[in-house]
């Protein structure tokens, strides 16, 4: 029960918030807000009360479509929960940040949002994979309805990109799980879409490697690495402020998190066949996230790029299948999203006051607006790795585990930190200093915003500092996860 | 013939007799509400029929029909069909001057045809029923005798279906030189006249379901006829044939030929692309309807092929949930239809239409996600089915045209939904809508929705439809 109030909350206050558009402009905001924030509490509750069995602090098993063997299946482990715990408050800080965008139709851009973190924390907490799937597209139509119509410049465009490339990619993993249940079916006694049915038993020779490139596919594209990026910078670049926090903080995580619950043990074998390969697109992913990002007039491309260098962070850290990486991965998964989520805040935020995202034309935040400046520049600097700041955890305990695995992946990911350094120098020196347009007027952060930037603020130097609860909370699943490794041949 | 083959007979008699009862009430007075009345419950009185039915266990009843669950089912879904265009035919007549009574003969004699092929077993059966289909819907299409694009829509149907008729007749004729047989489940020994023959049937029954390379009269067509008569068309006549054409594959044992196989596998692989591309070029509702319905025969192709097993049961289901969200679409087309003489449906007519109409936009967005396959709609448990019949059967080839066709699907299904939230709009806010139409619409999307998140039951008579066909 547990579990379906979590996934409830959400979806009923969409609705909620959709029917209260016609009571005022600022209802559906904080409706949405209150589900959320009531979402979070229960939560809290459920993860300190919870003492599932097994390996699930939560677990939830109903029966859907008996002839397929597919069920309801929910579970909540120590990632899920971190995951999902992510997703409602950086889903809370979308929603109450919400800029310009929410003047138009709020009911339904609250209904949206709120639709997409329903189908978020479902894809973290089903464990049937129809129901995965389901989740996993029920996250795409909201997310595109968001950027189609409340987004910027080329926003119908980019829109359609996000969703082909996510859409074409998942009907990839449906064959593949298709194929994965078929060929199962014998060993199991019938089909089954159940993960945990599915993990009793060994993959099918032969064929894993090709139903596991079917899941990979599909959470390459999401992460998203080298060469499947494309559609990120278009879709960030034209989101609104709102659904670009959701977009970076949230939904690229899905793709990270469907490599470590699913791909990796899964397909074990297979999976150790391809960690080369998989470092080399995450290594391409740092490099080539970093020098593009660089390369960026565009203040939000230039963020939107950086979640490509980061998310090859994540990448090689799943790949190294190592306790320590693993649970980097995890780290850095949660630093990167409140990180990037802020950052798009704060760009987005210069854009309503500034009339520009062009770095060539930004400047001189600080003198003027000293507060969106310091949080610019804290931000920032978490981006690059700063020691202190959450993202530095995370990518330190990747670095240690690829460089246990590939001293040579350890090192060039290590360039990638510099890179880092280089193009968040280049952010700060054209945001916050030297000439800018006439600022005068511009006010600086208040109220609501500047509150939830502090709180993130907050979070990132709490994990930044004192990472162990964090750890503590996935080291469960990252020790499952890397006991599921196969043993070296 | 012993009576509980007759109690079995009961939904197809109704079905037959309602044009009947319309024409006479017609005869006595000219009355658009009471003959709607009247053919609307006939059908359901039909349509409820069919539980009873089921009971009776399978049957052959004459040498012509075989009364099982897959006909039984069949029965009710385009029975069901038949209602629901009927109900939008009376909102959508309503609002024009012509004398609406005779359409209603005409569904009726339709929806008749489309049952005789829901349990056809025989060619003879299957050339009845295809013709009294096709006939109907010639006056369907050219309903509206005033308006020349409806003639003209008419006219190709005609034309085109007589085409395939004449090939469909000469096939049967070359079987029956061969074999000296017209029951399904005789075939004879293969010979270039048994192949020109069966080539000949199929040739004759891709026209009807407007497969590539036979689909050229389908966008035409879709878009000249009145709306309800489009929603018939893309449905049932579609339906029906299929549902026989399967019926005859199993039961003959052709399923596994190659001779049959290849070309039928040829066949859905360019509707499924060649559906699609065309439909990115239009710019009319209609014929992006069209096209779309074009890739989506291609896509039941898939489950034709799958064979026994899977094949009949997705078939099933696919079916199911495509009669309810195309009719659904066609349910809005028609509602927006304003001009009494104007079946153009540019899409720019569709710009702004969430902001002011989101009722009939939502319903439009979710009947456009149904068919694009995405979650939460009967379309998605639709596509999940044809990809595991596809993969189960190994056809990989298939699988992939079946996932190219539905990315490309995505652009043009989206594209509609971008219009619409666009932000101006230049269409006036409509009249008031006609009940009948808003009631049926809702009930379609309410059908659509549980399908997507509950479809265990439907599931299961699919099930029991395809165990019907051994």
């Amino acid at each position: 029960m547990g579990l379906i109030l979590l996934l409830l909350l959400p979806l009923v206050g969409a609705v909620t918030a959709w029917a209260a558009g016609g009571l005022g402009p600022r209802w559906p905001r904080w409706l949405a807000a209150a589900f959320l924030a009531l979402d979070i509490v229960w939560l809290l509750w459920v993860g300190l009360h919870a003492d599932g069995p097994g390996a699930w602090l939560l677990h939830l098993r109903l029966p859907w479509i008996p002839r397929f063997g597919i069920g309801f299946e929910l579970g909540m482990d120590g990632l899920a929960m971190v995951l999902v715990a992510l997703t409602l408050l950086l889903g809370l800080a979308a929603v109450l940040a919400a800029g310009r965008e929410a003047e138009q139709e709020p009911g339904l851009l609250m209904a949206n949002l709120l639709l997409t973190l329903t189908g978020a924390v479902g894809v973290f907490l089903a464990l049937d994979l129809f129901l995965f799937f389901v989740f996993w597209e029920l996250m795409l139509i909201p997310m595109y309805l968001i950027i189609a119509i409340w987004g910027h410049e080329d926003r119908i465009r980019s829109g359609l990109k996000f969703i082909i490339f996510t859409q074409a990619s998942g009907l990839l993993m449906l064959t593949a799980i298709l194929g994965l249940v078929l060929a199962q079916r014998e060993a199991l006694g019938g089909p089954s879409f159940s993960y945990t049915d599915l993990l009793g038993v060994p993959a099918p020779e032969g064929w894993a490697i090709w139903l596991m490139l079917g899941f990979f596919l599909a959470f390459a594209v999401k992460l998203p690495t080298v060469p499947l990026h494309t559609w990120l910078p278009d879709a960030h670049t034209d989101a609104p402020t709102a659904g670009s926090v959701i977009l970076a903080g949230i939904l690229l995580k899905t793709g990270a998190y469907g490599l470590l619950r699913f791909a990796l043990p899964l397909f074990p074998e297979a999976s150790q066949a391809f960690a080369p390969v998989a470092w080399i697109l995450g290594l391409a992913g740092v490099v080539y996230g970093a020098v593009l990002a660089f390369a960026q007039s565009d203040a939000k491309r230039l963020v939107a790029y950086t979640s490509i260098a980061h998310m090859g962070f994540v990448l090689i850290g799943v790949y190294t299948w190592d306790i320590l990486g693993l649970q980097g991965a995890a780290v850095l998964m949660v630093a990167h999203g409140v990180g990037t989520g802020a950052l798009f805040i704060m760009v987005g935020t210069m854009e309503e006051r500034m009339g520009t995202r062009d770095l060539s034309q930004l400047g001189g935040l600080w003198s003027v607006a000293p507060r969106m400046a310091a949080v610019t520049l804290i931000f920032t600097l978490a981006a690059l790795g700063l020691p202190g700041l959450a993202n530095f955890v995370g990518e330190i305990l990747i670095l240690l585990a690829a460089f246990a695995a590939s001293p040579l992946v350890a090192a060039v990911a290590a360039l990638g930190l510099v890179l880092a350094a280089v193009y968040g120098l280049r952010l700060i020196r054209h945001a916050l200093h030297g000439p800018g347009p006439g600022l005068d007027g511009i006010a600086d952060l208040t109220g609501i915003r500047l509150a939830v930037l502090a709180a993130m603020l907050v979070l990132m130097g709490w994990l930044g500092l004192g990472p162990q609860p964090l750890l503590e909370t996935t080291a469960p699943t990252a020790a499952r996860i890397a006991a599921s490794a196969p043993l070296p041949p | 013939m012993p009576p509980t083959n007759l109690s079995a007979l009961v939904p197809l008699l109704l079905v037959m007799l309602t044009p009947v009862a319309a024409l006479l009430a017609i005869a006595a007075r000219r009355h658009h509400e009471a003959t709607a009345g009247i053919t609307v419950a006939g059908l359901a009185l039909a349509l409820a029929s069919v539980p009873p039915a089921m009971g009776t266990g399978p049957g052959q009843v004459t040498p012509l029909l075989r009364i099982d669950d897959y006909a039984l089912l069949f029965t009710g879904l385009v029975v069901a069909a038949g209602i629901v265009v009927a109900m939008l035919a009376h909102g959508y007549w309503r609002r024009r001057p012509e004398q609406a009574e005779e359409f209603y003969v005409l569904l009726g004699l339709a929806t008749a045809g489309a049952a005789v092929l829901a349990a056809a077993d025989h060619f003879a059966a299957l050339f009845l029923g295809v013709e009294l289909l096709s006939v109907s819907l010639f006056g369907l299409c050219a309903y509206p005798v005033r308006r020349t694009t409806a003639l003209e829509a008419g006219l190709k149907y005609l034309i085109l279906s007589g085409v395939a008729s004449g090939l469909l007749l000469f096939g049967i004729a070359l079987v029956y030189a061969d074999s000296g047989q017209l029951g399904f489940a005789t075939i004879g020994r293969a010979g270039p006249i048994m192949g020109l023959g069966l080539a000949l049937i199929l040739a004759g029954l891709a026209f009807k379901l407007s497969w590539v390379p036979f689909h050229l009269w389908t966008p035409d067509v879709y878009q000249g006829a009145p709306s309800p008569a489009t929603a018939f068309l893309a449905t049932v006549s579609k339906g029906a044939v299929l549902v026989v054409l399967v019926r005859w594959l199993i039961e003959s044992g052709l399923y596994d030929a190659p001779a049959v196989v290849v070309p039928l596998a040829v066949l859905a692989v360019l509707s499924m692309l060649a559906g699609n591309l065309l439909a990115l070029l239009q710019e009319d509702l209609k014929r992006i309807l069209a096209y779309s319905s074009v890739a989506h025969l291609g896509y039941i192709l898939v489950a034709v092929l799958a064979g026994r097993g899977l094949g009949a049961e997705a078939l099933a289901f696919y079916l199911v949930a495509y009669f309810v969200t195309t009719l659904g679409a066609f349910a809005i087309v028609a509602l927006l239809s304003e001009a009494p003489d104007d079946e153009r449906h540019h899409l720019d007519r569709y710009r702004g239409l969430l902001w002011q109409q989101p009722g009939l936009a939502f319903c439009l967005m979710l009947m456009l996600l149904s068919l694009a396959g995405l979650p939460v709609t009967a379309g998605f448990v639709g596509k999940f089915y044809l990809f595991a019949a596809g993969v189960d059967a190994g056809a990989w080839i298939l699988v992939a045209a079946l996932l190219l066709g539905s990315a490309i699907g995505l652009f043009y299904y989206l594209r509609v939904v971008a219009v619409m939230v666009l932000p101006q709009g230049d269409r006036a806010a409509g009249g008031r809508l006609p009940l009948t139409s808003l009631i049926v619409l809702a009930a379609l999307t309410a059908l659509l929705v549980w399908l997507g998140v509950y479809p265990t039951p439907t599931v299961e008579a699919a099930l029991a439809a395809a165990a019907a066909l051994g």
